[in-house]
């Protein structure tokens, strides 16, 4: 198909502008958040003359447009400023705890998927029975508990009553050195390094939270899979599969599911975002560096340069998503790249 | 002895509102090589009887009584497995909509090699040839290229062949049409049928042809069983039922399908005649379409839906414009009611030049009033929240200049007009039947006594029966409002009952117009000629015996 690589590259020249934006808003924004970073790192005691000369070693006393210029020009050697509350560079911080929370994210939604997605497909094959009831019990419950609640629950539970869990801090337990990096995720990083004592490890720490996350996402994905394969096994191109002698797997799997598929993608990519954010309560029950946690200490001292570095990785993050489920729809549906014509 | 036998079948559905009796006591029965027709309007629970005997109903619907016996195997009571082996492989069914029927996102050729695989005909190796033979049985051309298509990428016509070859693919013994021409062009319905009753012919199929069109269950069929309300009203010859229907429905039905030499007025049943009103067309054109010209600007370049087409309606004249799918028909009368802007020409409209006010302000514009349209489909074109009421109210609170008591009055003065009784006012249109949404449609259209209704397809979802008393309807209106019409339609039979003038057009030209009679009777140009040899002949009151049908022509 000649329309799919040309569909593909216009929806990347589409993310370009969102970029810019982005880049322009969260500049102007943590300018006009209230507060003045420069009183707050002078201390307590600073008076007129200090609180200035930590302006001017911030650059804040320069005009706008100068301080956006400089912005930008750091912002294309890959450097994201300095956070003044750490010290630490922010792009330093970034790539170590992106992959934390993108880690805890991705596992919660792969552990989410594969609960939702088959119960979704046997409740919509199944309508009125003990399937369909469980289904729609399960995901009531997983909605209605907030993710702080059931993350300790699940820590009363499993660490304090049973002793099945390690102690929540952290992404690895204290007794194992970290893998060496190269995903930065611990549990790829521990397996390529083929240390599986590590890698149980790490499965350890990861598997409460992501359980958490993943039950409070369980719900709108198991409720679109069988809304729209409900849909698609009522359509006239199933009761033709079934005229012809098609059986239940066929039909099933190869017609319905396919196109049911579709609905499912997009909820996910929403999902996705929606759970990135979501994550800081998660991450502040059991302690998990992410990206969430950090971006919140940031906020409440105006650390501009962490708030836009934490900023922009999200938008970034989000444009590469968006792609990612358009680039998967284009796939999925041969349809996608001829509807512009 | 049969191959099919039907006992006393009786299916009903358990709904919201309780139980539905879609079919109750119906018995039939289908010979070796023999062609069954049935015939019946919505609701009559053919479509239903087809399903039960391939026990695919939708979900709710039972078999209640009755014995289903094929070829010695009792299909109630076999197994759902035993039943999967004999859909597609003995039993085959096409249906109505083919674009739908088939699976959006999977190669039509793969759907093929599906069902091919399940019944055992192919193998992983051969598959593919055997899904390309399979497509050429069809006469489907480049079929080893069509292997690859998409069902988006092929017209309705081809797609439907795609449906008969995957039906068709495991040789079967009967085949089972669902409406399978319903929503294709007439010379594509030719096409398709002949393709049918060739391959029928040509494999000593039997064959069950569910319709709701007498003259294709009369052309394409050997015998006919008319069906009404979920019972079995009368069976007979297919020549024979038409000559000389026995039952009241039946005799309803004939005589309610438009066909050459019958007025709109014989469509109804003898005591519900009138004298039709005398034809008073003023001498004065009331619209003039000059060198109308549309060009849309697309990825592929530009196509020209319509090209330089000129006619003109009189007042308290109707005209027809008439054309298959795709034929520009829509677009021009979308550029008439100023939905469009005209690439080029001009719309004189009582002598001024509408196409100089652009689309966009032209629903501000004082004449939008005069101009007023019906469209297809009456159900998708009601507000769904609204009543009757309200949907007839809007264009006079919008455009009309009364106050919140004359408003009342006058929708209840237009209900009585189109004959819808006032204590359906207040009911939504999902409580209404399909006769009586067509008319708050057209009441609606009349409200602001337009001088030009435009016509689009009114009738085209309708059933015979309702159809013949809504072009009555339509004729009685013009003669006491003194509008005009342009009736917008791919049906020659129906327009020919409702115009004076018919314009016919194909790929954004007209190729032919003039009076009705002339139009129909001796057409000057092939396309209309063959457009009026395409529709199916209906049932005339001479013995109409069925004819080989010529050979299929390949798309």
């Amino acid at each position: 198909m000649a329309g799919r690589p040309k569909t593909i590259l216009s929806r990347i020249a589409q993310a370009l502008p969102v970029v810019v934006g982005v880049v322009i808003v969260t500049f102007l924004l943590t300018r006009a958040l209230p507060g003045d970073p420069a009183v707050y790192f002078a201390g307590p005691s600073a008076d007129q003359n200090s609180i200035a000369e930590v302006r001017a070693a911030l650059g804040l006393d320069k005009p706008l447009p100068e301080q956006f210029i400089l912005y930008v020009g750091q912002l294309l050697h890959g450097d994201l400023g300095q956070s003044i509350s750490t010290g630490q560079p922010v792009a330093v911080e970034l790539a170590r705890r992106l992959p934390a929370s993108l880690e805890l994210t991705l596992l919660a939604l792969l552990l989410s998927c594969s609960v939702a997605v088959p119960l979704g497909v046997l409740a919509a094959t199944r309508p009125g029975s003990w399937v369909d009831h469980l289904c729609r019990v399960l995901v009531t419950a997983g909605v209605s508990l907030p993710t702080f609640f059931t993350g300790l629950a699940l820590i009363y539970l499993f660490y304090y009553l049973l002793g099945l869990a390690p102690t929540p801090i952290g992404r690895l337990d204290f007794l194992y050195l970290e893998p060496e990096r190269v995903t930065g995720f611990f549990l790829i990083d521990a397996a390529l390094a083929g240390d599986w004592e590590t890698w149980l490890g790490a499965l350890r720490q990861i598997i409460l939270p992501a359980i958490t996350l993943g039950l409070f996402t369980l719900a709108p994905i198991s409720r679109i899979t069988r809304a729209s394969m409900l849909q698609a096994l009522s359509s006239d191109y199933v009761r033709t599969a079934r005229a012809a002698g098609l059986t239940g797997r066929t039909v099933v799997y190869r017609y319905a599911f396919q196109n049911a598929l579709l609905p499912v993608l997009t909820t996910l990519g929403m999902v996705f975002s929606f759970s990135l954010g979501a994550n800081v309560l998660v991450e502040k029950v059991f302690a998990w560096p992410g990206i969430g946690s950090y971006a919140v200490d940031a906020l409440v001292v105006s650390d501009y340069a962490a708030v836009q570095g934490f900023v922009l990785a999200m938008a970034l993050l989000f444009v590469a998503l968006n792609l990612a489920i358009d680039i998967a729809y284009t796939l999925v549906d041969p349809r996608i790249g001829f509807e512009k014509r | 002895m049969a191959l099919l036998d039907i006992r006393d079948l009786a299916v009903s559905f358990r709904t919201r509102r309780g139980t539905v009796e879609a079919v109750r006591g119906v018995s039939l029965s289908v010979a070796r090589g023999e062609t069954l027709a049935i015939v019946g309007e919505s609701g009559s629970g053919k479509s239903v009887t087809s399903y039960a005997l391939m026990r695919i109903l939708d979900a709710g619907g039972t078999i209640k009584a009755g014995e289903l016996t094929y070829g010695g195997v009792d299909l109630r009571r076999a197994g759902e497995r035993e039943m999967a082996d004999i859909r597609g492989r003995e039993i085959s069914m096409i249906f109505q909509n083919p674009r739908a029927a088939l699976n959006p996102i999977r190669k039509v050729g793969r759907q093929i090699e599906d069902v091919l695989l399940r019944h055992g005909r192919a193998t992983r190796l051969n598959a593919r040839a055997r899904a390309i033979e399979a497509m050429e049985a069809v006469r489907i051309r480049e079929a080893g290229r069509r292997y690859h298509a998409y069902p988006f990428e092929l017209s309705g016509g081809m797609c439907q062949r795609v449906v008969i070859a995957l039906a068709l693919a495991c040789d079967p013994k009967l085949l089972i049409a669902d409406e399978p021409t319903t929503g294709l062009d007439v010379t594509t319905q030719k096409a398709v049928m002949d393709l049918v009753a060739e391959l029928i012919a040509e494999r000593g199929l039997s064959a069950i042809l569910i319709t709701h069109d007498l003259g294709l269950a009369a052309a394409y069929s050997d015998r006919v069983a008319v069906m009404r309300r979920g019972e079995l009203v009368e069976e007979g010859a297919a020549a024979e039922i038409f000559a000389r229907p026995q039952h009241p429905y039946t005799q309803k039905l004939v005589a309610a399908t438009p066909r050459q030499g019958v007025g709109v007025r014989e469509l109804l049943p003898p005591e519900a005649r009138t004298p039709a009103p005398p034809p008073r067309i003023g001498s004065r054109p009331l619209l003039e379409v000059v060198n109308l010209t549309k060009t849309f600007e697309t990825g592929d370049g530009p196509v020209q839906a319509v090209k330089r087409v000129s006619f003109e309606i009189r007042q308290s004249e109707s005209v027809g414009l008439v054309g298959e799918s795709g034929c520009g028909k829509s677009t021009t009368s979308a550029m008439i009611m100023r939905l469009l802007d005209p690439t080029s020409g001009a719309i004189l409209f009582d002598g001024q030049d509408l196409a100089e006010t652009p689309a966009r302000r032209f629903a501000r514009d004082p004449r939008r009033a005069q101009l007023q349209l019906v469209f297809q489909d009456a159900t998708d074109s009601l507000n769904p929240r609204w009543s009757a009421r309200a949907s007839i109210a809007d264009p006079l609170a919008r455009l009309g200049r009364l106050d919140r008591r004359a408003r009342r009055a006058c929708v209840e003065e237009l209900a009585e007009l189109v004959g819808l009784p006032g204590e359906l006012l207040d009911r939504f249109p999902h409580q209404l039947s399909g006769g009586q949404k067509a008319r708050v449609g057209i009441a609606r259209a009349i409200a602001l006594e337009p001088k030009l209704l435009i016509l689009d397809e009114p009738t085209a979802a309708l059933d015979v029966s309702i159809q013949a008393v809504v072009l009555n309807l339509l004729v009685d209106l013009k003669a006491r409002l003194g509008m005009s019409y342009l009736f917008v339609s791919h049906d020659l039979q129906v327009v020919r009952l409702l115009c004076d003038r018919i314009v016919v057009m194909r790929g954004g030209e007209v190729v032919e117009q003039g009076p009705a009679e002339q139009v129909m009777g001796a057409p000057a140009s092939d396309y209309t000629r063959s457009l009026l040899e395409a529709a199916p002949r209906p049932p005339s009151g001479e013995a109409g015996s069925r004819g080989l049908p010529p050979r299929a022509v390949p798309l």
